[in-house]
C-alpha cells in the first residue's frame, strides 16, 4: 500500500525583484498595489462614520483632518489607483463574463463599453446627488 | 472531486471589485473635494447625519464598506504570495480578519447614527 511520505518537496525562492523584469509585470503589480489604497480609503470612511456618529464636533474634526497636507496627497495618489483599478477591471469584463447571443459572441468592446458607459453615469449620478455641482 | 473553499473567498472578492470599480473613483473625489476646501452639500453634518438615518443608506454603504475592504484584503493576500511571502494561510487570516474587523466597526457605527 501506500508508503509514507516523508519528504521534504523543493520550495523555488520567489522574492520581489521579478516585478522589475518586464515593464506587463510592473504593470500588473501597480494594479494590484491598488487594494492598498483603495482599502486604505474605505478605512478612512470607516473612521468618518465613528465621526459622524459622536456627533457635530468630531464631524468637523474629520472634516479638518481631510484638509491637511497628508490627506490631500492621499486622496489625489489613491484616485490614480482607484481609477487604475476601474479601468483594469472593465477591460477584463469581457474575459470574465463573455456574453453569447445566439450563434456569436458579443464583441468585447460592447461588453467593456457598455460598463465604462455605466461607470460614468454613476459616477456623475453620485456627483450630482451629493451636491458637488 | 477536491473540495475548495476559493469560491466563499473569491465571490466577496470579485462583488467588492465590481463595487469599487465604479464607486470608489468618486467617493474619493467627494472627500477631495472637501480636502481642498470646497466639501460637496452632502458632507455636510446635518445633510450626512440625516442621510444615514435611512436604513437603505446604512445597509447600502455597510455593503459597500465590506465587500471593498474584503476584496482588497483578498487582492493583498494575493500580492503578499506574488512577492514571495508564503505563510499564505497566516496572510489570510490576518487580512480577512481585519476586513471583517472594520465591516463590524462601520455597521456599529452606522447603527449609533
Amino acid at each position: 500500500m501506500a508508503e509514507e511520505v516523508n519528504r521534504r518537496p523543493y520550495v523555488r525562492e520567489m522574492g520581489w525583484r521579478w516585478i522589475f523584469r518586464h515593464p506587463r509585470y510592473v504593470r500588473y503589480m501597480l494594479r494590484e498595489f491598488s487594494c492598498l489604497f483603495i482599502g486604505g480609503y474605505t478605512l478612512i470612511m470607516v473612521w468618518g462614520l465613528k465621526q459622524l456618529a459622536e456627533g457635530p464636533a468630531a464631524w468637523q474634526a474629520f472634516l479638518e483632518w481631510l484638509r491637511s497636507p497628508a490627506s490631500i496627497v492621499f486622496h489625489v495618489v489613491a484616485l490614480g489607483f482607484a481609477l487604475y483599478h476601474s479601468i483594469t477591471w472593465f477591460n477584463l469584463t469581457p474575459k470574465a463574463m463573455p456574453l453569447q447571443l445566439g450563434e456569436d459572441f458579443v464583441a468585447d468592446g460592447l461588453i467593456s463599453g457598455a460598463h465604462f458607459a455605466g461607470w460614468a453615469a454613476v459616477s456623475l449620478a453620485v456627483l450630482y446627488f451629493a451636491g458637488a455641482f | 472531486m477536491a473540495r475548495s473553499n476559493k469560491p466563499i473567498v473569491w465571490g466577496p472578492f470579485a462583488a467588492g471589485g465590481t463595487l469599487t470599480a465604479f464607486l470608489t473613483p468618486v467617493l474619493i473625489v467627494l472627500t477631495l473635494l472637501a480636502a481642498l476646501g470646497h466639501p460637496p452639500d452632502a458632507l455636510g453634518y446635518e445633510r450626512l447625519h440625516a442621510l444615514a438615518r435611512y436604513p437603505f443608506f446604512k445597509f447600502g454603504l455597510a455593503g459597500v464598506i465590506g465587500f471593498s475592504l474584503w476584496s482588497a484584503a483578498h487582492r493583498l493576500r494575493i500580492t503578499a504570495y506574488d512577492l514571495g511571502v508564503r505563510a499564505d494561510t497566516l496572510v489570510a487570516a490576518l487580512l480577512y480578519a481585519a476586513a471583517l474587523a472594520g465591516t463590524g466597526a462601520a455597521i456599529y457605527h452606522l447603527l449609533r447614527i
